[in-house]
């Protein structure tokens, strides 16, 4: 036990020190933005430690939620825009109630000819159609126009002129009803098929959202997000601000932008550990001890009259909630939300590698590889250039093969994670904090 | 001795489940190992066949003793096995399958195939189907067809007649009499004591992984103990 | 006339371009299906594999092009193949020998090989954009057409032109020789059928004397050859663009799936699927039936079931239907 202790506190003392040494070389500013999104990536990296390291469920869907957690951000915080809304914003409401009922009713023919394959594809497939095309023909023009509506400025729908902190649990409740929806249809799945099929929807999601320009203006972006904290340009009219500075001769620009970003840290950090406590409750409860226990055997824990699929929804769900969660705070930091910058890689298989490599099955460390990863995903630039050009060093000044490696140094960042990643599972497959065995 | 796997030992990890066990056989000849659930039976099989480490002991084939060979190389000294599940390949033809049975051998495939097809007659008649779709007796027969196919001297059967009905079950007992006419011996593990009894030259009845009895079959089906603790009366 | 025209629109505008995508899409998930039916698990670095293919065939291209060796009108790329085909597959090797061959060995759950397959993704992907950069590249520098629009329409006197492009007859030709010689080696050989041994029954492969580090070393050889022809024709086609490959993953899983895990041919099949129904489902069917029914009964709209945006979408969406209504795919396929 003790040595497990010994082992946190060493690594996350290493992680500190980092920061820290990024602060003194480069800048506090750069430190305070790798720190805010590192523990952003903590976050996530718990919902996904829930899901693999808890319970064995392969999720490669958490760029959807996150995507989903930021497209909440636009819905509660910006204004309301009536003049949309009288457009068609009730018609497209009424298409999508319609196109639901038609849902709901083809999931009943599914059930109801249960034994007639023919006939349960026949009527549930022409049931569909027939309310797809009923939406469509309902919300096409109120979409058309809403769509053409001052279309560099708004045509989208708005939000609800909510405080944008507001989103934050909203996209949890938001993400996890979404999780439940795909949770029920896709839990039965193993692990391969589940994980394909995960990324499959997210995929499906962050189309849906680059392309329903009525709700989210797509790939316009949506800028100018309200903030939770307040502006730098507000800070610099501040009297007591400008008297610091000018006491201790500091430049105003400079601290403005560091107490904006430490403001952000402290709201982050504070809900951090809301869920970290959430999470270490849960895992030494009764119900945590069922998780691992369905997770190292689920043969015998369904024997034991264990209800597995139901525990794996409820997992499935609390996992992308928080994963939702951190996604609204990551648009809520950007300040927009932009559906493009939506990759598998960084918002997917990013926090993969730090669940893995940080220890999966333990909070810990998830929250420790998401502080690690996120760190040397941004300080592999510095540090790619930095390999190459001791590598290339005997090289002439002007060779090719050199100007071409230190052009292309950017990419270091994907072969480094690529490397980090296989060498954990070869070498530490447990992660660098291991699982406690808990009784 | 043909076969003589003297006092092994073996088991799963370090667990023992067969303890100083002997076994032989005579060339040509059938024999039985016997007894109830969790004897060991197939434990001990295993480990002749080299799919288990020993323990302890030795197992001589044709006085050599091929205690550290792995199974492949056992094929290639005579030995073939036909394991109780998955014995067949399911998704290849029958023809496919008889020809991977004989993947080690150069040439003469094609002689050895009609061999089996002699032994078999269902299995020519479906060598173009795919094996998934035999029955339960056919599947069993390709089996045995399979292991075949080596050309072995001795046959290891584990369970031959599990999972098939009465009627197919003495039919492949036929079988393995036809089989062992022709030169091949034989050793099988059986559940279904008597009628594997009935045919072997020498039995074995295992209990609790060791050996309980060991005679002539038609001995041990008349030894009343033999036939009222491990036969059902 | 009119009739003909209709023909003529769909031809040009599902029928060639759903064939030439999908052999693509079939000669990737090909390489997926065997990599999933001989070594156990889903390998998402597949699309790299292609990529890195199609790398190499263009730095080869260029070199040929230096030295003035061309075979016009055939685009140079083409000619290079042999070569960068065995360079992809020592790739392949490679990356089995230091990646996947200790979890192999160690018996471990294939979701942990798919884990590898990920850090492999990301390996590769940063190897190729260090190499050549993550620019968009045009490769073809053959005839762009084999048959042009205006001389079809002259030729046949309609409104409608069929442009057959080289890429596209490319791919078709060289997907057909390929997929017929997987298939012969798969059934007719001694050693592709004791491929399909080891697939089916590893432990009684072993029994009857099947070597599984040749059965795996075949595998990765045809794996490599597929992914390396299947990356440079998508890149003939299309245009090269490193960052497209790992978006092709998707689609290419869904081609497997859709014909059944395991199952060469489903692969194919599957491949044709998804490549025309991304196709007919985004598809404006307005001018087709302008041709078919008269002008007044013509509706307003577009008469497109989903927009263009959602074209790779649908190979998704499909993939996920799949999945949850008949997982074994079309040509029951094994469970994952």
């Amino acid at each position: 036990m003790n040595k497990h202790k010994n082992r946190i506190i060493l690594t996350y003392g290493f992680m500190f020190i980092l920061l820290l040494l990024v602060g003194f070389l480069q800048s506090w500013n750069v430190s305070l933005a790798i720190l805010n999104l590192c523990i952003i990536s903590a976050i996530m990296s718990l919902g996904i430690n829930i899901q693999w390291g808890n319970s064995g469920i392969v999720n490669f869907g958490a760029m959807g939620f996150a995507a989903l957690g930021g497209l909440c951000c636009v819905l509660v915080s910006m204004p309301i825009t009536n003049s949309v809304w009288q457009l068609g914003g009730f018609k497209v409401l009424l298409a999508i109630v319609i196109f639901f009922i038609f849902i709901f009713i083809t999931n009943r023919i599914w059930k109801f000819f249960k034994h007639s394959p023919k006939k349960r594809i026949f009527y549930s497939v022409s049931i569909f159609l027939i309310g797809f095309m009923t939406m469509r023909l309902i919300a096409d023009p109120a979409i058309q126009s809403i769509e053409s509506f001052e279309s560099a400025k708004t045509g989208y729908l708005g939000g609800v002129n909510l405080p944008i902190i507001f989103s934050w649990p909203i996209a949890g409740l938001f993400a996890a009803f979404v999780a439940f929806l795909i949770g029920k249809i896709a839990l039965g799945l193993r692990s391969d098929y589940l994980a394909i099929a995960t990324l499959g929807i997210s995929e499906i999601v962050l189309y849906f959202i680059k392309n329903e320009d009525w709700l989210t203006r797509g790939v316009k972006n949506v800028n100018g997000l309200p903030r939770p904290v307040p502006y730098e340009i507000d800070l610099q009219n501040t009297d007591w601000l400008i008297k610091l500075t000018e006491n201790y001769d500091l430049s105003i620009i400079v601290v403005s932008s560091i107490i904006v970003k430490l403001a952000y840290s402290s709201l982050f950090l504070l809900t951090l550990i809301i869920i970290f406590i959430f999470f270490e409750t849960v895992s030494k409860s009764p119900w945590g001890r069922m998780m691992r226990a369905i997770r190292d055997n689920e043969i015998s824990a369904n024997a034991m009259g264990k209800d597995v699929k139901k525990r794996h929804l409820q997992v499935f769900v609390i996992g992308s909630a928080i994963i939702g969660i951190a996604g609204a705070m990551m648009t809520t930091l950007d300040g927009q939300f932009t559906p493009a910058s939506y990759q598998p890689i960084r918002y997917t298989f990013l926090i993969w590698i730090m669940v893995i490599v940080g220890g999966s099955g333990n909070n810990y460390g998830a929250v420790l590889g998401g502080f690690l990863i996120w760190f040397f995903w941004v300080e592999s630039e510095p540090l790619g250039l930095w390999i190459i050009e001791l590598c290339t060093s005997v090289l002439d000044d002007d060779s090719l093969l050199k100007n071409h490696l230190l052009e292309s140094a950017a990419h270091m960042r994907l072969i480094m994670m690529g490397l980090t990643l296989l060498l954990a599972l070869r070498f530490a497959p447990k992660g660098i904090i291991e699982e406690q065995k808990r009784i | 001795m043909f076969l003589n796997a003297s006092n092994i030992s073996c088991g799963y990890d370090k667990t023992k489940i067969v303890e100083n066990c002997n076994i032989f056989l005579k060339k040509g000849r059938i024999a039985s190992i016997v007894g109830p659930n969790g004897a060991g039976k197939s434990t001990a099989m295993k480990a002749i066949f080299g799919l288990l480490p020993l323990y302890e002991g030795n197992v001589f084939f044709n006085n050599e003793n091929i205690s550290k060979l792995k199974p492949q190389e056992r094929v290639l000294k005579g030995m073939s096995f036909v394991p109780q599940t998955n014995n067949i390949f399911q998704s290849m033809t029958v023809e496919e399958n008889l020809e991977m049975g004989g993947f080690i051998r150069e040439n003469g495939i094609k002689e050895t195939i009609n061999q089996v097809y002699d032994l078999f007659p269902i299995l020519k008649d479906k060598k173009k189907q795919v094996a998934e779709n035999l029955s339960g007796g056919q599947r069993q027969q390709l089996a045995f067809g399979r292991a075949l196919m080596t050309k072995p001297n001795f046959l290891m059967l584990d369970e031959p007649s599990a999972g098939v009905s009465p009627i197919v079950m003495e039919d492949l007992f036929k079988k393995i009499i036809d089989i062992s006419r022709q030169g091949v011996s034989i050793l099988m593990v059986e559940q279904n004591a008597k009628q594997a009894l009935k045919i072997s030259d020498i039995g074995f009845v295992l209990n609790q992984g060791k050996n309980k009895f060991t005679d002539s079959g038609k001995n041990l089906l008349s030894n009343n103990e033999v036939r009222e603790s491990f036969l059902g009366g | 006339m009119d009739f003909w025209n209709a023909i003529t629109l769909i031809t040009n505008y599902i029928l060639i371009p759903g064939l030439s995508y999908g052999c693509q899409l079939a000669l990737g998930a090909l390489g997926v299906t065997l990599i999933y039916t001989v070594l156990r698990f889903s390998n998402f670095a597949h699309g790299e594999f292609m990529s890195f293919g199609a790398m190499v065939s263009i730095l080869l291209m260029w070199y040929f092009q230096s030295l003035g060796i061309s075979v016009y009108p055939i685009p140079t790329i083409i000619i290079v193949l042999p070569i960068s085909i065995i360079i992809t597959i020592s790739f392949c090797l490679l990356i089995d020998k230091f990646c996947f061959s200790f979890y192999r060995k160690n018996n471990s759950q294939s979701v942990i090989l798919l884990i590898v397959s990920i850090g492999v993704m990301f390996f590769s992907n940063g190897l190729i954009r260090l190499i050549i950069g993550p620019d968009d590249r045009n490769i073809n520098d053959g005839e762009r057409f084999l048959l042009k629009a205006k001389t079809f329409k002259k030729m046949f006197e309609l409104n409608e032109g069929l442009a057959i492009k080289m890429s596209q007859s490319l791919t078709i030709i060289i997907t057909l020789i390929l997929v017929t010689f997987v298939f012969w080696f798969l059934n007719k050989t001694k050693t592709g059928k004791s491929m399909r041994a080891y697939s089916d029954n590893k432990d009684l492969s072993l029994l009857s004397g099947i070597n599984p580090e040749k059965v795996v070393l075949i595998v990765w050889i045809i794996t490599g050859m597929l992914a390396c022809v299947a990356g440079t024709l998508y890149g003939l086609d299309k245009s090269y663009k490193p960052f497209t490959y790992l978006n092709l993953v998707l689609p290419i899983f869904a081609s497997a799936i859709v014909g059944g895990v395991g199952n060469p041919i489903g692969a194919i099949i599957g491949g044709f699927v998804i490549a025309f129904s991304e196709i007919i489902i985004t598809f404006a069917y307005r001018r087709f039936l302008g041709y078919l029914i008269p002008e007044n009964f013509l509706p307003e709209t577009l008469m497109q079931v989903l927009s263009t945006d959602y074209k790779i979408a649908v190979s998704f969406l499909i993939l996920v239907i799949v999945l949850i209504i008949k997982p074994t795919g079309i040509y029951k396929g094994k469970l994952i």
